[in-house]
């Protein structure tokens, strides 16, 4: 029994995003239906040429149909998947598991979420499971707080310098997102206004928090062997691990709120697939899940591109900006490019695949001289998460 | 308040009832019993009877009467959050306690009051009134009152004397009490008793159907062997009960004083009172109102809820809140054992505090509490200053309601920090 992963076995051939953001004039079925069509179109297929579909969407809406129906897919399986916020993470993977078995030479691993027609500014939760109400009513705001002073606690960071680190992140990722057309919030912002921003929760200000969009994304899948046939820029796929963890970060007091298990683990799975052996040396840019400032704090070094303790140090120097040594979100990543739930995954995917055939435009546009570029995916909270990673390079081997 | 005051008396003994009875003035239910929530809480047994008395304030002394004359072991717990409007004398000389007392014979555990006897006079008169729903308690010009309670205080007290074969010389101390402040004062000063009881008005304000118990409980922690001590109660006619202390008074130690919870007490904002109270609306987080709970997932889970029982691992000691099947360390399935958890301290391993929560009492002060001897939650904490809250902050546990939702109310356990 073992983990084999899917290296170089199946491409990503076409890809589509729409822009993410407040989409008022816009329903699910609207969205699904752009950004398939730039994925159709990017990859030169129909959606006649397309064997089988995978929909992520964590609540705007329930099986198959929901995409059926509006792309008016005739005689097609359409599978619809939900895993917290990793929903379009593994739209892809079973979309690429599915090619990679021979089961269908052609699929589309497609995201979308409709979250601004709820009436209220942050995300609602979709599930409405009948419960005994004894469980935690607290926010994901409020659960990503407590990893800010454990961390500081831990290493020795006074909040002042944990405060500056996580700021910068947010600054960072903004300053991404405004040279992004695609992206929610297209403004630089400064050190001073994240911290002075509103509180949310803990020392967290809405500017640590990421941004609630409306947007959908979506890829094309096929075997390695026939990407040429669609594009001269295929992106292969050199990893995929995913890991749902047990919750028993908050039921083991042997958990410290410093770091995150399930990445940590999803992230070696994923080097032994892709045969990554020095993260930081190989990986020339990471789109990782910053739903919160404090998340992409502890993912730097869960994902091994910092020592323990050090990330808040490197984001102060500069090692994750667009010019730094691994540039992380460098398309604003949630906090700026906006995050609708199930289309998350896949956006990230996007960018990795944008960024790898340098199409980023001049503004934005990383060094690829490193040949593999990462996308983390998290669902949950500290102590209670799913996570997923993927690797995806232009080259073969 | 209820649930908390019965953990307390059973804390302090080895003793368990038959029967719990719960009055009140102001029920969380009506048609459903509410002393089925404090049976669950203190993880009662299914043969244990729970009752409601209630509705009037005499309810909380009279079921204390009626209990001390049967010859069931019975848990009274008396319990009242006192209403008013806003500014009224109501809700200045008022407060909200609850109070048990644990009723039996030597064969249950060591008795440590003797109920000597007692008397009781009734009689149909319109002093003091609220229809139900109504917020605001009514009140006949009080010298009426005053007149139709004193001559039967005299009555009762006479005939409770008479009762217990005692005089009034023999009285060491006499609780009076009563919603009728100038008819309480008057009769005091008639009892002709040496000494009588601080009626805690100015500490705690006048508690209504709580109050005699909390007098009891009150002169009871202070009381020395030997002590007669007179409980006397006026609302809608007298109750008489006199008691004498024994030599197992030294062994009793409450588990929190009243005296104790009177000096650790805290300040809260008027604001914040009428909020609780419902007088004044507050704008709520925007966010969803939270469900109904489900009757039956809170039936399934009923020791868990009401009694926060965990479940420990046999083989490794893992300890799971909530409990689990299937062991966190090792993976051993159903080999778990009940782990009461309701009584043992935590410590504060983080905390944080949430401002787009949403809840009865915004903002909601968050920690993951990890408890002594293991086993770790994310609670949300009470009664707690959140500006001197700290990690490493020692904390336990108190039943709470956390929100109502389509008239049901949830029930569960907070975390407070541990005071003096």
């Amino acid at each position: 029994m073992a983990s084999h992963g899917i290296k170089d076995q199946v491409a990503i051939v076409g890809m589509g995003c729409t822009p993410f953001g407040e989409h008022w004039d816009k329903g699910a079925d609207d969205l699904l239906i752009d950004a398939s069509n730039e994925a159709f179109a990017s990859a030169g297929v129909d959606k006649e040429t397309v064997d089988a579909y995978w929909l992520g969407t964590a609540m705007s809406g329930m099986s198959g149909m929901a995409l059926a129906r509006p792309l008016q897919l005739s005689g097609k399986p359409v599978t619809r998947v939900e895993n917290f916020c990793a929903t379009g993470a593994e739209a892809l993977r079973n979309a690429a598991y599915a090619v990679a078995s021979g089961a269908y030479d052609v699929a589309m691993a497609i995201g979308v979420e409709k979250v601004k027609d709820s009436g209220y500014q942050g995300l609602v939760g979709a599930a409405k499971t009948p419960t005994d109400g004894t469980g935690r009513t607290l926010t994901a705001a409020a659960m990503y707080a407590m990893c800010a002073p454990a961390y500081g606690k831990k290493y020795g960071v006074s909040d002042e310098e944990v405060r500056e680190a996580l700021a910068r992140i947010s600054v960072k990722n903004h300053y991404n997102g405004a040279r992004n057309p695609r992206a929610q919030f297209k403004k630089e912002i400064t050190v001073e206004t994240v911290c002075n921003a509103p509180l949310m929760a803990g020392n967290l200000g809405v500017y640590d928090c990421s941004g609630v969009a409306d947007g959908s994304a979506a890829a094309v899948i096929v075997r390695a062997q026939d990407a040429h046939k669609y594009t001269d820029n295929p992106i292969y796929i050199k990893a995929l691990s995913f890991i749902a963890g047990n919750c028993s970060g908050n039921a083991d007091p042997g958990y410290d709120y410093t770091w995150f298990p399930e990445i940590h683990a999803s992230g070696l799975e994923a080097y032994k697939q892709a045969g990554v052996t020095d993260p930081r040396g190989q990986i020339a840019m990471a789109e990782v899940h910053d739903c919160f400032t404090p998340a992409e704090l502890l993912i730097y070094e869960d994902l091994g591109f910092a020592e323990r303790g050090t990330a808040w140090k490197e984001v102060i120097d500069g090692t994750f900006d667009l010019t730094g040594d691994i540039p992380v979100n460098p398309d604003g990543g949630l906090k700026s490019f906006g995050h609708p739930v199930g289309a998350s995954g896949l956006r990230m995917v996007f960018e990795c695949w944008t960024q790898m055939r340098r199409e980023a435009g001049e503004q934005r546009q990383i060094k690829t001289d490193k040949r593999l570029a990462l996308s983390h995916n998290l669902g949950g909270y500290p102590g209670e998460m799913v996570s997923f990673v993927g690797i995806y390079g232009p080259d073969l081997g | 308040m209820g649930a908390e005051a019965a953990r307390q008396a059973l804390a302090s003994t080895d003793a368990r009832p038959t029967a719990v009875w719960f009055a009140t003035a102001d029920p969380a239910y009506l048609e459903k019993t509410n002393a089925t929530t404090i049976h669950a809480a203190l993880r009662l047994d299914a043969d244990v009877t729970a009752l409601d008395t209630g509705s009037a304030v005499r309810s909380g002394v009279g079921s204390l009467l009626a209990a001390l004359r049967s010859r069931d072991s019975i848990l009274v717990v008396a319990s009242d959050i006192r209403v008013g409007l806003p500014t009224g004398a109501d809700e200045s000389a008022q407060g909200d306690a609850a109070a048990a007392i644990l009723v039996g014979d030597d064969t249950d555990g060591p008795v440590i009051a003797e109920y000597l006897g007692g008397a009781q006079r009734t009689e149909e008169f319109i002093d003091r009134w609220r229809t139900p729903g109504d917020p605001r308690p009514r009140q006949w010009e009080e010298k009426f009152g005053e007149v139709k309670l004193l001559p039967l205080t005299a009555e009762a007290f006479d005939a409770a004397l008479k009762d217990a074969q005692l005089n009034v010389d023999q009285v060491d101390i006499a609780i009076v009490t009563g919603p009728h402040t100038r008819a309480v004062k008057g009769a005091a000063g008639r009892l002709g008793v040496k000494k009588v009881a601080d009626d805690l008005a100015s500490a705690v304000g006048q508690s209504g159907t709580a109050h005699p118990a909390l007098l009891l409980a009150n002169a009871l922690e202070q009381a020395e062997p030997g002590q007669v001590i007179a409980l006397v109660s006026l609302s809608d006619g007298v109750d008489v009960a006199l008691f004498r202390t024994t030599d197992a008074i030294t062994q009793y130690r409450s588990a929190r004083p009243v005296a104790q919870q009177v000096e650790s007490s805290a300040d809260i904002p008027y604001g914040k009172f009428l909020m609780w109270r419902g007088m004044v609306h507050v704008e709520p987080p925007r966010r969803p109102e939270p469900d109904r709970i489900s009757a039956s997932v809170s039936g399934r889970s009923e020791d868990w809820k009401y009694a926060f029982v965990g479940s420990r691992d046999r083989s490794t000691g893992a300890l799971h809140l909530p409990p689990q099947r299937v062991s966190r360390e090792g993976g051993a399935q159903d080999e778990m054992e009940a782990a009461p958890m309701a009584d043992v301290r935590g410590t504060i391993a983080t905390f944080t505090i949430d401002r787009i929560a949403y809840s009865p009492s915004p903002p909601i002060v968050f920690a993951i509490v990890d408890f002594d001897g293991g086993g770790r939650l994310p609670v949300e904490l009470c009664d707690v200053d959140a500006d001197s809250l700290a990690m490493g902050r020692q904390v336990e546990m108190t039943f709470r309601r956390l929100f109502t939702a389509d008239g049901i109310h949830n029930y569960f356990w907070k975390a407070r920090p541990v005071r003096g």
